[in-house]
């Protein structure tokens, strides 16, 4: 499936991306561009999410593990050997190693997608909410790991005195490859037969679709971005702690993607604006007022009314029909670009 | 390692077990019945200690009207509990019931934070409670005795509520099957009610127990249990009660000989152990040690 | 004593039943035929209340001296209050319950100890198999007794309309025959039966009137003798000329 918009509408708008970009990096203070930014690594988050729980159904609790993971591997390879050896003990090929940004995250997205593999071929025969508790289960072995194996990650204390690398150009640059990869597998066949596992897995195991290998691809691509999305809030928070990756941000991204609608791209890109500037609105009103936990208490109010009164979330499983529809086919005219793509 | 601690290391994990299984027993119930996790029942475990802490400390109630009282706020929030979440949840797909209890457990967390700040309190049990009794080489307070009796003691009165009267036929019943347990007019709103009731009662007074034992009580602390109760339940086979005693009790003794047994490096690991556990059982024995066939409602 | 008027049933967005009608009368036999998927069970259920019909009336007449009243606004566990039984497709005993617990739990509605003991002893009488098997776990039964088990658990409750939906379903046909003899002694002691089946000709033969449902219509309607006669019927139930 395409999009059916001519070229250079997306020619423009990228190009306005850019502009938008470079003049916020220049003009905005500080403060303002690390919202953004924190804004952006949860789209990053929640499309990542998307595609694991939403195109394929499958309900993954272990997204902060992939991104402790990448984030710890990222902060490992970029920090200079000096501070390497006054925090951490490490074998000698790793304790000399000072990677730039980009093959420092690749590197992180590539250990998170590994650890999925290996962790998908163990888990990824459960389901339903058995497959939601093994992953929590993951997630909990991990912060259990990451606390003491202090040789590498020092423990609780975590790292600090990260190099500030991450900047809008960044976030935003791999938000857009996420956005994108995800578009192409959601419309691909690969990720039609990933939809038709969600949907009705004993129909799609008849119609050949190779259950296992769909979900742990779909695990491994989700840890993948999710990975990038640690390596980047490492070093935005110029600092990572075990205690980041905790099971309320596993709950905080599921709540993006839920409310957005569970394989609805957009969905998840709207709801994680949403909901991470809220949260950052809230935070000097909490502080101020002493009422700590008032915006995670909203959350959880607003995912409770979602999934009473519309389970399927502000978006369902489509995208809005304006990205999808065109000018060369009416909606409703071929099933593949009718409205909302399915 | 001499018999006498191995033997301490017993009684430990069985009145760690007796908690557990006390909890477990909640979980499995309400699991048996409308076939979903509550994620929030490890939150009644929290509000059980608190309520205990604030009839103690505020009331200077004697021990047993403060186990009432514990008994029945645990059962009310419990019907709350279930008539925010789960009700509305009915019928649709177990990961979404999942979720709507993930959700209330973050609320009520939040909410404890809010309002009790998450400063641990400390637990203040009368003092003849706290007095050591030893048996040979193995030592043990007043207080694990009382944990370990009351809890056999409301085991056993479950048991005899769920197998010899008419609302624990009907709560079987509605575990089996809905809708046929409809056609026999069986009040299923008020019998669902009435199993997530007892079964927060109980993981109430576990929390009472929880507070006693380790005489610090945060809003937070329900997250263990609740994980832990889970993994019982599933050790011994979710939705069956002798199976989460079981698995309580087992986990319980898993875990205290885990820390006991290997050398201390080793003890910081305990709970990624146990999820380690819960992971390997889910997939090599799904239907538990007491291997009940986990049938879908029909 | 039972009149379904004109019912219309949704199952998500499928259009189940299509405007049903049916009667039942009081101590009468009825019988409902028709293929698989054609609503049959959907018809039951929503009799006794588990799904309701977004337009149509059910009334029900309990005792003849007595009021009428609308079933679509009962909950179904009035809707057994009231007098009628549900046997449900595929038994439905529950399998971890003794065969005496299923019993019971098919009284679960009345409080008159007296009464209860009594209707136990009839149905013990009526399939002496139950009284052997009483302590023994339903799901150990086999095909034919769970399904005298289900009948027997219905009765407890002292129906005056018995619904069973598809009673002979995977029975031999001497299970069915003693079967169908037990419900012929139920009614002549007064319980009116509405019965569902596929097997068409031991429900006609069984049944004083029928009714075919087909793809959630009613198409035909009359005395089972009829129906038996009927080349329509027999071309398409009965496996030819009968």
């Amino acid at each position: 499936m395409n999009l059916r918009r001519p070229r250079w509408i997306w020619l423009a708008l990228a190009l306005g991306g850019v502009a938008a970009v470079g003049l916020a990096q220049a003009a905005w203070d500080d403060y303002l561009l690390s919202i953004v930014n924190f804004v952006g690594i949860y789209a990053i988050l929640a499309v990542s999410l998307n595609l694991t729980n939403g195109f394929a159904g499958l309900f993954s609790l272990g997204h902060p593990g992939f991104m402790a993971i990448g984030g710890y591997v990222t902060a490992i390879l970029t920090l200079p050997a000096s501070r390497k050896a006054m925090f951490l003990a490490l074998p000698g090929w790793l304790a000399g190693i000072e990677l730039p940004f980009l093959p420092a995250l690749l590197a992180g997205g590539a250990a998170a997608t590994l650890t999925a593999f290996l962790l998908g071929l163990s888990v990824l025969r459960l389901s339903g909410h058995y497959l939601a508790v093994a992953t929590m289960g993951f997630l909990i072995i991990v912060q259990v790991l990451i606390e003491n194996w202090e040789s590498v990650t020092r423990g609780p204390l975590g790292l600090n005195g990260l190099a500030a690398l991450t900047d809008l150009w960044w976030v935003y640059g791999w938000l857009l490859a996420a956005i994108y990869l995800s578009w192409k597998v959601k419309f691909s066949s690969f990720g039609r037969s990933m939809l038709a596992m969600r949907e009705d897995s004993l129909a799609a195991q008849c119609l050949g679709v190779n259950l296992f290998r769909t979900r742990v691809a779909a695990l491994a691509i989700g840890a993948f971005f999710a990975g990038v999305a640690g390596g980047l809030w490492a070093h935005l928070v110029t600092a990572i702690t075990p205690g980041t990756f905790s099971l309320i941000m596993a709950f905080n991204i599921v709540v993006m993607v839920v409310v957005g609608g569970t394989g609805s791209i957009t969905g998840a890109v709207v709801a994680a604006v949403l909901f991470s500037a809220a949260t950052e609105i809230f935070r000097p009103l909490e502080e101020s007022f002493e009422a700590y936990g008032i915006a995670e208490i909203l959350m959880a109010l607003v995912l409770l009314v979602i999934l009473i009164y519309r389970p399927s979330g502000l978006f369902g499983s489509r995208e809005p029909a304006f990205l999808t529809a065109g000018p060369t086919h009416k909606p409703g005219n071929h099933p593949a670009t009718a409205k909302g793509g399915q | 390692m001499t018999t006498g601690y191995i033997a301490q290391q017993i009684v430990n994990g069985l009145i760690l077990g007796s908690m557990y299984a006390l909890v477990a027993i909640g979980f499995s119930m309400i699991y048996g019945i409308v076939r979903l996790i509550n994620f929030a029942h490890g939150d009644i475990v929290m509000i059980g200690a608190f309520v205990t802490l604030g009839l103690l400390q505020s009331l200077g109630a004697p021990l047993p009207v403060v186990a009432v009282g514990v008994l029945l706020s645990g059962a009310g929030m419990g019907i709350a509990v279930e008539r925010a979440a789960f009700r509305p949840m009915r019928g649709a797909p177990q990961v979404t019931g999942f979720i709507a209890s993930l959700a209330v457990s973050i609320m009520l967390q939040n909410l404890g934070i809010l309002t009790l700040t998450a400063q641990p309190r400390n637990f203040a049990f009368p003092d003849y409670l706290q007095a050591v009794i030893h048996v040979g080489a193995v030592g043990f307070r007043v207080i694990d005795v009382v944990i370990m009796l009351s809890a056999v003691l409301l085991m056993g009165l479950l048991l005899l509520l769920v197998h010899r009267t008419r609302l624990g036929m009907a709560m079987r019943a509605t575990a089996e099957n809905l809708d046929v347990a409809r056609l026999m007019g069986i009040p299923i709103n008020r019998t669902i009610r009435s199993a997530f009731a007892v079964g927060s009662g109980l993981a109430a007074i576990a929390g009472l127990m929880w507070g006693g034992k380790f005489g610090q009580i945060d809003p937070l602390l329900g997250y263990v249990p609740g994980l832990k109760s889970f993994v019982a339940a599933v050790i011994g086979g979710v939705g069956s009660i002798p199976g989460a005693i079981l698995g309580g009790y087992v986990l319980g003794l898993a875990e205290v000989l885990f820390v006991g047994l290997l050398p201390p490096i080793y003890s910081a690991f305990r709970d990624a152990f146990v999820f380690a556990a819960l992971i390997l059982i889910l997939l090599a024995l799904p239907n538990g040690i007491l291997g009940k066939a986990a049938e879908d409602r029909a | 004593m039972l009149k379904v008027a004109d019912v219309h049933v949704y199952r998500g967005r499928t259009h189940v039943l299509k405007g049903v009608s049916l009667e039942v009368g009081r101590g009468d036999i009825v019988a409902l035929i028709g293929a698989n998927g054609a609503g049959k069970t959907t018809l039951l259920r929503t009799l006794s209340g588990l799904l309701r019909p977004r337009r149509g009336a059910i009334r029900f007449q309990p005792r003849a001296d007595g009021p009428e009243v609308d079933l679509t606004r009962l909950a179904a566990e009035d809707i057994v209050g009231l007098g009628i039984s549900h046997c449900p497709e595929g038994r439905g005993v529950f399998a971890r319950l003794s065969v005496r617990e299923n019993l019971l739990i098919g009284a679960y509605r009345r409080r008159d100890r007296g009464g209860i003991e009594e209707d136990y002893q009839r149905v013990r009488a009526i399939f002496p198999i139950l009284e052997e098997r009483a302590g023994q776990a339903a799901g150990s039964l086999s095909g034919g007794e769970q399904e005298m088990l289900a009948i027997g658990r219905a009765l407890m409750s002292r129906p005056a309309l018995l619904i069973l939906d598809e009673p002979s379903l995977g029975l031999g046909p001497m299970v069915v025959a003693r079967l169908f003899g037990v419900l012929a002694e139920i009614n002549r002691q007064g319980v009116t039966l509405l019965l569902v089946e596929q097997n068409a000709v031991a429900a006609l033969n069984l049944a004083r009137r029928g009714y075919v449902l087909e793809t959630g219509r009613m198409v035909l309607s009359g005395p089972s003798r009829q129906l038996l006669e009927d080349p329509n019927v027999q071309r398409a139930y009965l496996g030819g000329t009968a």
